[in-house]
């Protein structure tokens, strides 16, 4: 149930591969301090692959805001990768999916990159 | 909850354990009641949410101040309360979190979540904290309403 992250880099770009629950709590402080972590190296062409994220609620769609705004505050680009049904839906009615570019192919995901 | 029973209800403490366990309760009683798949998970989200107002902005993790959590079957409705010992909401600082200047804000999604997924969701502040009921008709999917009938 406890969220988990790996990264990868491929072309420059890092690959988050998230697994498990983004809610308020462990998950969504796991999903910052790695971002974060991204940034303050210089990582700033993120990806998350939310292929495995099964369950996120209103602090953990918080944090993916959070995310966005912040590597974008920081001259940096995020994207979302293969999100599940449920996280697509929920995005779609929070009307957040206009606001993400999100990804449904790794390869083209990282090519998007300026 | 065994669903001969009509009603069952809990005392929690304003702890982060508590949102985890109003989801899973929440999770079991709506199978038990023949919910599908997807609306044992708008259920148990909804009250997720309504546990993480009570335990956050109502209680504020006071360990002095509990948590009541609250399954009740009337008929075919399925109807959560949820009752937190705080302050009382203000209901005129909710956003609308579908507003452009809104979009990127970070939190504010958690009674509009709980409106999109229940039939009624009811708020009731008063000064000694908060009561947010929460109705589901069973087998509300096929109904397709949004206004429970009373």
């Amino acid at each position: 149930m406890t969220m988990k992250v790996g990264n990868r880099q491929i072309d420059g770009v890092t690959i988050v591969d998230c697994s498990g629950r983004i809610t308020l709590g462990e998950g969504s402080v796991i999903l910052r301090d790695t971002v974060r972590d991204l940034l303050s190296k210089g990582n700033k062409k993120i990806v998350l692959n939310l292929a495995e994220v099964n369950y996120i609620d209103s602090s953990g769609i918080g944090e993916l805001v959070s995310a966005f705004t912040t590597t974008k505050n920081q001259g940096g680009e995020l994207k979302l990768l293969n999100l599940t049904k449920k996280v697509n839906d929920l995005l779609q009615i929070t009307k957040l999916y206009t606001v993400f570019d999100v990804k449904d192919d790794e390869a083209a995901a990282v090519k998007s990159f300026k | 909850m065994a669903m001969t029973e009509q009603r069952v209800s809990y005392t929690l403490d304003s702890s982060l354990e508590t949102i985890d366990s109003a989801e899973e309760k929440a999770t079991r009683v709506a199978t038990e009641l023949g919910f599908g798949d997807d609306e044992i998970m708008q259920i148990s989200m909804a009250v997720r949410e309504g546990a993480v107002n009570a335990v956050l902005h109502g209680n504020n993790y006071a360990p002095d101040k509990k948590i009541t959590l609250a399954f009740e079957l009337i008929g075919s409705e399925l109807t959560i309360t949820i009752r937190d010992q705080g302050k009382g909401m203000d209901l005129s600082r909710i956003p609308n979190p579908l507003a452009p200047e809104n979009l990127l804000k970070t939190s504010g999604r958690g009674i509009f979540l709980m409106r999109s997924f229940m039939d009624v969701v009811e708020i009731r502040p008063s000064s000694t904290g908060t009561e947010l009921k929460l109705i589901k008709h069973v087998h509300g999917s096929a109904g397709g309403g949004k206004e429970a009938s009373q």
